[in-house]
């Protein structure tokens, strides 16, 4: 690292303010004692709580289902724009509107959709929340996938057409090939989104079927359980894990 | 190189005009191209030549005339023209090489090489071999399973090039094919260009705004300004016959001089021009302003009273005169050529 001189101390500070209590959390979840403030001992116990616990366990599988079917849309969905936006329209304020969903506060959003779903009829299920995340996931998707377009020459599809391939073709071994690693960091990206969405989903979800940060969030209300650590310790696992493995694919290929 | 003068031309260029809004590319551009031909389309950027290029190869679409190229082979297509308008850019009969080079980057030399022959539904034996052979005429064996990213800028062209030639097209474009690169490769490739030119026996048209390099490579160069050709000859006529002042201007060096024949504009090249000290017998007068010694030979220029162009006079071995001294200017009335004043 390069010398910062004085701007190491707010540096410090800063990683120091953002990382302690992502720690103490962890370690807490590890306390042995059924108080989450006071360390006992060591133990997975709360771990194996976890696991048993069958209101979380259903919160889980909810969560995937709007999770992984929210990522497969909202990318197919969001590459599509991305190319159509930067192929057909070369505007900015057209850009720009396909990205809003982004950028529009949750709380906007959710109160807006619930509106659209009451209007269209759409009975508020994990299907409406799935529907829900794939907005804002799609404009996500599309964000990343239109900075590649961006970057990439676009005299590679004319050679390809120069080649004798058709339009299908083309799309198919050059287009998508080149698009491939912003593709795949949208749907990571989305993915680690809708994992922990909490306003838009509980504006969207029917009563009978919470996600994952719904069945959370009922259980705080009673007082913060070491159980609460250990879950939060897990999905800050597999958050940092595709975030990571996000950036590394693209910078992978970007050295390419 | 044999040009059949009796045989259609391979391609024909007629009428072809295209305006993108008020800005004309293109304007009538009549041009044809022969068999074996190694042709330049030559110009200042922004003069149309990479437009015509592009509507060659079918990505761009010209408002007006008609591109045609003469039917491949034997048997019922042979010497017919087909209108290569009317056909998308996979359908035709012709390649370009980008600028850029367009190498796709998530694949290695041999599948970029490769690609094109895929395309054609050709066996897979088949294309093994096209490509070991243009590897080979290219020098690109050892570098077959590498990625474009780690070429230089010659391999990458030399890539772009096999990639091209190894579809056999009856036409090969080429965008600039040597802006990419450094003056000293840049020189190894322009004879490079030409022996796999006269080896591989395909038609080039090449596109450059670099005056030197298609006067060594072309056989015939296209002139083009503003969207209009100026001028079709082979090097050696452009340089000793332009037809008005813009190409005897960017072709070569010379000074163009105003007021000495009636209404036109009087062409003088460096090595027709005599410079001695005799002043009475010399048709003008003037005064060294600048020498200019390059080893072999050296230049002098030399300022005429009233008269704005500088004249450039190029003699082998070292200047004779000083700056400051007073010399004579003569040609050889045959050496002078003359144009028409344009506006």
């Amino acid at each position: 690292m390069r010398n910062l001189g004085w701007l190491r101390v707010p540096f410090i500070f800063t990683y120091a303010f953002l990382y302690i209590p992502i720690a103490v959390l962890v370690v807490m979840s590890f306390n042995a004692s059924k108080s989450p403030f006071v360390w006992t001992g060591f133990s997975t116990q709360w771990y194996t709580a976890l696991f048993n616990n069958e209101l979380i366990r259903q919160g889980f599988i909810n969560t995937m289902i709007v999770a992984v079917g929210a990522t497969i849309l909202a990318t197919i969905l969001g590459t599509l724009l991305a190319i159509g936006v930067s192929r057909y329209f070369r505007s900015a304020i057209v850009e720009a509107y396909s990205l809003a969903p982004a950028i529009i506060p949750d709380l906007v959003l959710a109160i807006g959709l619930l509106a659209f779903f009451a209007l269209v009829g759409v009975t508020l299920s994990l299907f409406s929340v799935l529907l829900a995340h794939v907005v804002f996931g799609m404009a996500f998707v599309a964000a990343v996938v239109i900075a590649r377009i961006g970057q990439t020459d676009s005299s590679l599809e004319e050679a390809s057409r120069d080649l004798g391939a058709g339009v299908v073709t083309t799309f198919r071994k050059i287009t998508l090939p080149s698009l491939a690693p912003a593709i795949i960091a949208g749907a990571l990206l989305v993915f680690t989104l809708s994992l922990d969405e909490f306003v838009i989903a509980y504006f969207t979800n029917g009563p009978t079927t919470p996600t994952l940060p719904i069945v959370i969030y009922s259980m705080v209300r009673f007082g913060v359980t070491p159980e609460i650590n250990a879950l939060a310790a897990l999905l800050l696992l597999v958050s940092f894990t595709i975030v990571i493995s996000a950036q590394r694919i693209t910078r992978l290929t970007d050295a390419v | 190189m044999t040009l059949d003068s009796t045989n259609a031309p391979l391609l024909r260029v007629s009428s072809v005009s295209k305006a993108y809004g008020d800005v004309v590319a293109l304007d009538d551009v009549n041009i044809e191209i022969q068999q074996n031909e190694f042709f330049a389309l030559l110009g200042p950027s922004g003069c149309g030549k990479t437009t015509l290029l592009r509507s060659i190869a079918g990505f761009e679409d010209p408002d007006a005339g008609a591109i045609t190229i003469l039917g491949a082979g034997s048997g019922a297509g042979e010497g017919e023209q087909i209108d290569l308008l009317s056909l998308p850019p996979n359908k035709r009969p012709v390649n370009l090489m980008f600028q850029s080079y367009a190498l796709f980057p998530h694949m290695n030399v041999r599948k970029n090489i490769a690609y094109g022959l895929e395309r054609e539904g050709l066996g897979k034996d088949e294309i093994a071999e096209r490509v070991n052979e243009v590897l080979i005429t290219t020098g690109l064996t050892d570098k077959a399973d590498v990625r474009p990213a780690q070429l230089s800028g010659g391999q990458r062209q030399r890539v772009a090039l096999a990639r091209a030639i190894v579809k056999r097209p009856r036409l090969l474009l080429l965008d600039e094919p040597l802006s990419a690169l450094d003056r000293k490769v840049r020189a190894e490739m322009q004879i490079e260009l030409k022996r796999l030119q006269h080896e591989v026996g395909i038609t080039f048209v090449v596109v450059t705004h670099d005056q030197e390099e298609a006067m060594s490579m072309a056989d015939r160069i296209a002139v083009m300004h503003e969207g209009r050709v100026q001028q079709i000859a082979d090097p050696v006529t452009l340089y000793s016959q332009p037809a008005n002042v813009f190409v005897a201007d960017f072709i070569g060096t010379g000074s163009l001089l105003r007021g000495i024949v009636a209404n036109a504009v009087l062409l003088l090249r460096p090595e027709s021009v005599h410079i001695s000290a005799d002043l009475a017998g010399a048709q003008l007068q003037g005064e060294v302003v600048e020498t200019h010694f390059f080893g072999g030979s050296s230049t002098t220029s030399v300022r005429v009273a009233e008269m704005e162009t500088l004249i450039v006079a190029s003699h082998p071995g070292a200047p004779k005169f000083a700056v400051g001294e007073r010399v004579g200017i003569s040609w050889n009335a045959d050496d002078a050529i003359l144009l028409e004043d344009q506006p």
